[in-house]
């Protein structure tokens, strides 16, 4: 396999963004990118996306986009793995640089969410859960994570104002972030009083629906040689994705996640380092307990103290182990099928010395990590500052 | 839920008819198949009790589309007598009198109702059990 790496990025303002249309948000990521890059081509483009059919009427994002870009002729085609499908996005074209196919590749997750009315978008992202045996039963995406979150709760003995310290975190670096959809802080206050969306989860456990789009540019050592921007170069130098059940109720431990374990197992062997070794993890705290699982599952904290991490701080930017380090899915924003590709533009901001006030000391290994759903696919990336 | 899937999913949704595995003989719901614990064929058609308890709980206040109208409603993962667990709708009991271990049955209800001209929709949903102490005796 050859080396990848990360050759230029590009993302836009998380947000509800009225005056742009879906195929003009992937524009406004992936036009920066090859800027950022110094590319004018690539071989091929991969698209994330999980809900253009369902909430615009729109497949096809691979043609669409990249006519749309300016790179009509390419390989282009949208990778689907719910809410993981901006990192499913990244591991294709990985494979594809790594296996030698390809030299030059853009990667892009986009998201367009809010030209629906709510329960078209809640019943849309039902559809990354179990259609036939838990999206039937009028279970929603928010509902699914609540029972986690309940059981978690009880079975650990864990307050529901502890899992404020993940919200106040993220919320604290998303106001560093130019990016982020919500860049104000927040106190343990504003979260225990936040309104109940589905209870033990309430606003602030949450992530919001919104728009946004962030791009890649992945290229060989030797493109990324003659295309060298000056800064420090950026190399994956782990991508593995590994799956569980769709549905909790088929999960032998609905509270560990066993998909996150195999697929951070992959990664660390691959890029021969430990958790210890990991500087900062992006995480996909789409709510606060898919953090504290997320901590669990990928050996920075034992089975129920994942929360006990980020109430000692650990977390933060000073921490052990920062997490959601420009604002996470909680503040800078979820748009689901784009996420997993903000993920490693912001790791590689941080590798980069890019991050501003919310800049990592000593930032030399990045770990991200984009869920599927309630953890039935799971796609870890290791990023290495050389 | 299409009237084709409603029709061809109504022994799992009326009967919670599942299936046993002949290798290694656990309870499987819904039906797969494949056995979820040692990948051996399974197609052994099995009729689960319909009781368990509650493992959790949550209530939906924003339901998806096609659900709104019964909003809020609560909703449940329950750990079957047999061992497999189900999501389901809880019926005839408030939100706060819910419990984790709290002893409950299935029973038939609607589910969805789709306009005048559409279908009724039927499922299973779970209640507290009523003859809980004449069993135990
Ligand atoms: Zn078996």
């Amino acid at each position: 396999m050859r080396p990848v790496y990360i050759i230029g990025i590009g993302q836009t303002v998380v947000g509800e963004q009225w005056e742009r249309s879906l195929r003009h948000i992937a524009h406004d990521a992936i036009i920066p990118a090859m800027r950022d890059a110094q590319i004018e081509r690539a071989d091929a483009l991969y698209v994330g996306n999980m809900l253009s059919g369902e909430l615009t009427g729109q497949e096809h994002l691979g043609a669409l986009i990249a006519d749309f870009v300016g790179l009509r002729g390419i390989e282009a085609m949208k990778v689907e793995a719910a809410c993981g499908s901006g990192a499913a996005a990244l591991r294709m074209g990985y494979i594809a640089v790594a296996g030698g196919i390809h030299d030059v590749v853009i990667v892009a997750g986009v998201e367009k969410m809010t030209d629906t009315v709510g329960s078209v978008t809640t019943a849309g992202l039902a559809m990354a859960a179990d259609q036939e045996y838990e999206a039937a039963e009028g279970v929603s995406f928010v509902a699914l994570n609540a029972l986690l979150m309940r059981r978690y709760m009880y079975e650990y003995n864990v307050p529901h104002a502890a899992f404020g310290y993940f919200a106040v975190n993220a919320h604290h670096n998303a106001a560093g972030n130019p990016y982020a959809m919500f860049p104000e802080p927040i106190t343990l206050d504003t979260y225990r009083k936040a309104a109940m969306i589905a209870d033990p989860i309430n606003l602030m456990d949450s992530s919001p629906i919104c728009d946004g789009a962030a791009a890649v540019v992945l290229a060989s050592e030797p493109m990324a040689r003659a295309f060298h921007n000056g800064r420090r170069r950026v190399r994956i130098a782990a991508s593995a994705v590994a799956t569980d059940s769709l549905a909790i109720h088929d999960r032998r431990d609905p509270l560990w996640l066993e998909a996150a374990w195999l697929s951070s197992q992959k990664a660390y062997s691959q890029a021969g380092i430990s958790p210890a070794d990991v500087d900062f993890f992006e995480l996909h705290d789409a709510f606060t307990i898919m953090a504290a699982l997320s901590l669990e599952a990928n050996g920075f904290a034992e089975r129920g103290r994942g929360v006990r991490l980020a109430e000692e701080g650990e977390i933060t930017i000073e921490g052990r182990i920062p997490i959601a380090t420009m604002g996470g899915l909680k503040a800078r924003g979820h748009p689901v099928g784009a996420t997993g590709v903000y993920q490693v533009v912001e790791a590689v901001q941080q590798l980069q010395g890019l991050a501003g006030r919310n800049q990592v000391h000593d930032a030399n290994i990045g770990m991200t990590q984009n869920i599927g759903g309630s953890g039935a696919t799971i796609i870890t990336h290791i990023l290495v500052g050389e | 839920m299409t009237v084709a899937r409603t029709w061809r999913t109504r022994r799992q949704r009326y009967s919670l008819v599942g299936e046993r595995c002949d290798h290694c003989h656990n309870a499987i719901f819904p039906p797969r198949d494949v056995c979820p614990y040692c990948a051996e064929p399974a197609q052994t058609q099995m009729a689960l009790s319909g009781r368990g308890t509650v493992y959790s709980y949550t209530t939906v206040y924003d339901a998806p589309a096609g659900f709104g109208e019964f909003a809020p409603y609560p909703v449940a993962l329950v750990k079957l007598e047999e061992g497999p667990m189900v999501t389901a709708q809880l019926t005839d009991v408030s939100p706060e009198e819910v419990t984790i271990g709290m002893p409950v049955e299935m029973v038939t209800r609607k589910i969805q109702e789709q306009g005048e001209e559409g279908v009724i929709i039927y499922n299973y949903k779970f209640r507290p059990q009523l003859q809980r102490q004449a069993r135990a005796a």
